[in-house]
């Protein structure tokens, strides 16, 4: 009997204790400063762990790295006044939860108040904290995400901005490389497709199907594979056996970097060989040498333009990895444009974002604007061409190279 | 077609073949459920790319160093941290939460110290990426060095364990832990070495992955996964069991994927996987043991 | 009597203040507090299940991914309530299904087929959604506050609660205790052991699958891979067998600890958070190794042995 009693007490105290846990995570929150500032807070969520962080350790951490570096190196953030401000840094591991990643956002918010949030790496996770952002004010300079919807998004979430374009973009330029490879009678018109089972695989190969339909091109297989997938033998044997001289795969990194080497072993060599995400990043034109040139995929740079240039050996010399070819530049230039912000208006995120939505600004990828919250100077489709992955389309844009089709055979090592 | 699809299919699941035998040794006899296995894998698999890219040591002779360290480890970890637990467990059961928990905790120190030590990036390297043509198929010179290794490991400790007094000691230990000591067993050391074994296994495994297959230091849980899938369709602490219920995963998920969509391959491997847990609840080469 | 009573009404006052927090908590307090609400409630659903039977469960993700989607599927089309209902009765069904073909399963065969379970489902999930509807990623934009999520999550662990209290002095409480004892013992009492394995696995299964449904609003945007994702399972799994999962309180006693644990690794150790969590899992595996109530109750008494003068008023 007394022992029961003893568990029935111990029971309340349990429970009285959660509620005090609870009740004191509450009282912390009033503490605030108002002393003078001596520093700019700057927080972010982040896949550190999970399986988020191969593609976040790429595209996005390095950068907000190399960012907060570069500003502290030259004495702060400068602020309208002239005065100059350290940034000081907070970061969690969002351990690629989305529940995570919104009680981080949150946390960053009204815990730590900090003065702007970096934004976390992934679409869906954009769109996760993309209420929060809203709610609290700040601007979302969203890069990572890559949805046709965004023109709803700003209209929903008025500071949010979106900078990676949609499926449409870039299945579109893809098409239109097709279309004219097919008129110049360089391929037969027909194509495999293969994607993955995700969101981006998913958007990517609806807004193809269509484009290509439109633009004349024949899609004789069009398969879906579950992500980390290993062996793609079986899809590259059927593609090889469709008929089709023109293979596209929207595809993750692992996949990209196994259907490369996978082909090769099945001697697999279409004339147009388009892959995703994966295809611009710098260890993969390091471990297929020559046998890169031609491949094609999402992004791509101007090689002319001297001041990416000198950003991509900044950025290997500081971070100790090279950028990828398609978000980091893209990354690190929205960071830029929020540090010229913050240097026209101040602290006031009101004030930013609405800088942000109408100024021009001055970054890595030259001028640079928003035309309704997006970013539109991108390039949609890119090539490998002498050892570097370079924009291809839209063609008319400044800085374009020439598609060079079609891509040579494998070579034998 | 059809070669071609049987032939790709046997070598993908000598893949999981290999990474599984490890894991029933580890579960079979000395009754650790190690859910750190898999990153046991991407350790060896970073050391493998490690010795491959700055010391240029081509990764077959990488089996030499990766395989008896993997061993040392295990024999460490199981010196260090499951003999306590071994120790103090009544029964079989609590010994199994346990060894969960610790592992599970073991896997996020692995995966940390990779984590910090490698960064979070996709890792991989380009070794014998050539074609073979066997029957009038091509295939990948590593993958096909994939199965031959699993079927040589796999053959290897087949006979160690059936043929030498020490492997029917370990075999003893997996039938019957309480009756073992009996007849002048030493369990803890026989467990002892079994959880070395597979941790040797598992250092294998990851070498020869690396040959061919993009990691990261988190993608050891996919790993670990697939094993145990592999484990328990054959039947626990079973080699024969692991090395032919990974051939049979692999076939499935090709033949799926040829013929009939590659959307489905993991949901046929869990489907096939459940079916043959319903049908034969001990898994395809295993006894119940209640 | 009493002491009865005391519990009921110390029981009734915590759910109260817990249900006033909103008002005094600030935005991130509330965010917090949804978080540990939902592992407590996750954890405790499944001890109610995997406690007494010790079976142990990986499916905790698979029902709470179906409470996620299902919501995300029908928020355009629904009314909130309604929606909440589709969800659970479609965990039901789910539950029952699975629940009649797997409980012959036992030990590692049981955990493993419930992760392989959880898998399948969000591949067929996947599949249908690339291959039927032509979208994978969907948006939930639906009016729910945080204090809403707050307060849902806080009834239904209310529920979760009071129903573990009510099957632990039933007897169906008596007879899971049996059974997690010896089957064979159990089916000689004449127990009917599927049934009430299979009530209380489906009883479990609507609670988590109400889970994923509340919380899934707060993503905004829902892809398996999101409302699928096998951390949920583990970490269920580990609060629940750290705190003691045969006990009334213990889920909760080790939800609530680990969760903030979680947090406060996270902000303070964002590199090493991997590396400290993995020791500290180790040490409470050397240090509670029977979780954490067992320990508190052990000390309990060697310290009310030592100073029974010193015992708050309470107690007695």
């Amino acid at each position: 009997m007394k022992n029961l009693e003893r568990r029935r007490v111990l029971r309340a105290m349990a429970l009285a204790g959660t509620v005090a846990a609870t009740g004191l995570l509450a009282g912390m929150t009033g503490a605030a400063m108002a002393q003078d500032r001596t520093s700019v807070k700057i927080g972010y969520a982040i896949s550190k762990t999970g399986g988020n962080a191969g593609g976040a350790g790429i595209t996005t951490l390095p950068n907000y790295k190399l960012w907060v570096k570069d500003v502290n190196d030259a004495g702060g953030l400068e602020l309208p006044d002239g005065k100059k401000l350290p940034i000081e840094v907070i970061e969690y591991d969002d351990r690629s939860s989305a529940e995570e990643v919104v009680r981080a956002v949150e946390r960053l918010a009204t815990q730590d108040k900090v003065d702007f949030i970096l934004v976390p790496w992934g679409t869906g996770f954009n769109l996760a904290v993309a209420p929060l952002f809203d709610r609290h004010g700040y601007p979302q300079l969203a890069v990572s995400a890559v949805t046709d919807k965004a023109p709803d998004f700003v209209k929903r979430w008025k500071k949010s901005f979106w900078m990676l374009g949609g499926g449409h973009d870039y299945a579109n330029a893809l098409a239109s490389i097709l279309a004219d490879a097919k008129k110049a009678g360089t391929v037969n018109g027909k194509v495999a497709m293969i994607s993955v089972a995700d969101g981006f695989g998913i958007d990517l190969v609806t807004a193809a199907r269509p484009a290509f339909k439109k633009a004349g091109i024949e899609v004789v297989y069009d398969k879906t594979y579950p992500g980390a997938t290993s062996d793609f033998s079986p899809m590259i044997n059927e593609a090889k056996s469709s008929g089709a001289d023109a293979f596209v795969a929207f595809s993750y990194p692992p996949e990209t970097f196994a259907l490369t080497q996978q082909a090769q072993v099945a001697g697999f060599s279409p004339k147009i060989l388009y892959l995703g995400v994966g295809t611009g990043f710098p260890v993969y034109g390091k471990n297929n040498g020559e046998n890169a040139t031609g491949i094609m995929s999402l992004g791509g740079i101007d090689p002319n333009n001297k001041m990416n240039a000198e950003y991509r050996k900044r950025h290997e010399a500081v971070t100790g990895v090279a950028p990828d070819y398609w978000g980091s530049v893209i990354t690190y230039a929205s960071l830029q444009m929020l540090q010229e912000a913050i240097k026209r208006k101040g602290l006031d995120k009101a004030a930013v974002s609405a800088e942000l939505a109408s100024g021009a600004f001055q970054t890595v990828l030259g001028e640079t604007k928003f035309e309704n919250n997006q970013l539109r100077q991108l390039w949609w489709t890119g090539q490998w061409q002498n050892g570097q992955f370079v924009g291809v389309m839209p063609a008319d844009r400044n800085g374009a190279s020439k598609v060079i089709l079609p891509r040579g055979d494998w070579k034998k090592k | 077609m059809l070669v071609a699809a049987l032939l790709s299919g046997l070598v993908l699941g000598g893949t999981y073949a290999l990474v599984a035998m490890g894991l029933t040794l580890q579960y079979g006899i000395a009754r650790i459920m190690n859910l750190a296995y898999g990153e046991m894998i991407i350790s060896a698999a970073f050391l493998a790319y490690v010795m491959f890219s700055t010391l240029g040591l081509n990764p077959v002779a990488g089996l030499l160093i990766a395989v008896p360290a993997g061993f040392a480890l295990g024999y460490v970890i199981y010196g260090a941290m499951m003999t306590p637990l071994v120790a103090r467990a009544r029964d079989k059961a609590s010994l199994e939460i346990d060894s969960i928990l610790a592992t599970f905790g073991l896997l996020f120190v692995f995966q940390g110290v990779m984590l910090v030590t490698f960064g979070a990036n996709f890792t991989s390297y380009s070794y014998l990426n050539d074609p073979v043509t066997i029957f009038g198929t091509t295939l990948a010179a590593n993958r096909v060095l994939a199965l031959i290794l699993a079927v040589v490991f796999g053959g290897g400790l087949y006979l160690l364990l059936t043929r030498t007094l020490w492997g029917t000691a370990l075999r003893a230990v997996a039938v019957n832990p309480g009756a073992a000591p009996l007849v002048g067993i030493d369990v803890n050391r026989a467990a002892r070495l079994a959880f070395a074994l597979g941790s040797g296994l598992a250092a294998a495994g990851g070498v020869v992955i690396s040959m061919y297959q993009t990691f990261t230091a988190t993608s050891g849980v996919v790993f670990t996964m697939k094993a145990l899938i592999v484990v328990i369709m054959g039947g626990v602490g079973n080699l024969i069991g692991a090395l032919s219920a990974g051939l049979i995963l692999g076939l499935v998920e090709t033949f799926v994927a040829t013929y009939v969509d590659p959307g489905l391959t993991l949901a046929a491997t869990y489907a096939i996987f459940l079916s043959v847990l319903l049908w034969r609840p001990a898994g395809l080469f295993g006894r119940l043991m209640r | 009597m009493s002491r009865a009573l005391l519990s009921v009404f110390v029981f009734a006052l915590v759910v109260a203040v817990l249900a006033y927090v909103p008002f005094i908590a600030g935005s991130y307090g509330i965010t917090l507090g949804i978080g540990m609400l939902g592992y407590v409630t996750l954890a405790t659903a499944w001890a109610l299940f995997s406690g007494p039977t010790r079976y142990v469960s990986l499916a905790t993700v698979a029902f709470f991914g179906i409470g996620a989607y299902t919501v995300a599927v029908f928020s355009e089309n629904m009314a909130y309530p309604l929606l909440l209902a589709v969800a659970g009765a479609i965990g039901l069904a789910v539950a029952l299904v699975v629940g009649l073909a797997t409980l012959r399963l036992a030990g590692v065969y049981f955990v493993i087929f419930t992760f392989g379970l959880a898998e399948l489902i969000r591949q067929l999930v996947t599949w249908y959604e690339v291959n039927v509807t032509g979208t994978l990623g969907r948006y939930i934009f639906l009016p729910v506050t945080p204090e809403g999520i707050y307060w849902q999550l806080l009834a239904l662990a209310t529920t979760a609660f009071l129903i573990s209290w009510g099957i632990g002095r039933s007897r169906i409480g008596l007879a899971l205790k049996v059974i997690g004892d010896d089957e064979v013992v159990a089916s000689h009492c004449g127990i009917d052991i599927a049934r009430v394995k299979l009530a209380l696995f489906a009883v479990s299964a609507v609670l988590i699958t109400l889970v994923g449904a509340i919380q899934a609003p707060r993503w905004t945007y829902v892809e398996p891979t999101i409302a699928f994702n096998p951390t949920v399972s583990f970490l269920t799994l580990i609060m629940a067998l750290l705190g003691g999962a045969n006990r009334l309180t213990g889920p909760l006693l080790g939800a609530v600890p680990l969760f903030m644990l979680f947090e406060w690794l996270s902000a303070n150790f964002p590199n090493h958070y991997s590396i400290i969590l993995g020791l500290v899992f180790i040490a409470i595996v050397f240090v509670l190794p029977r979780g954490v109530l067992a320990f508190v109750e052990e000390n309990w008494r060697r310290w009310r042995k030592s100073g029974v003068k010193n015992l708050p008023a309470v107690a007695e």
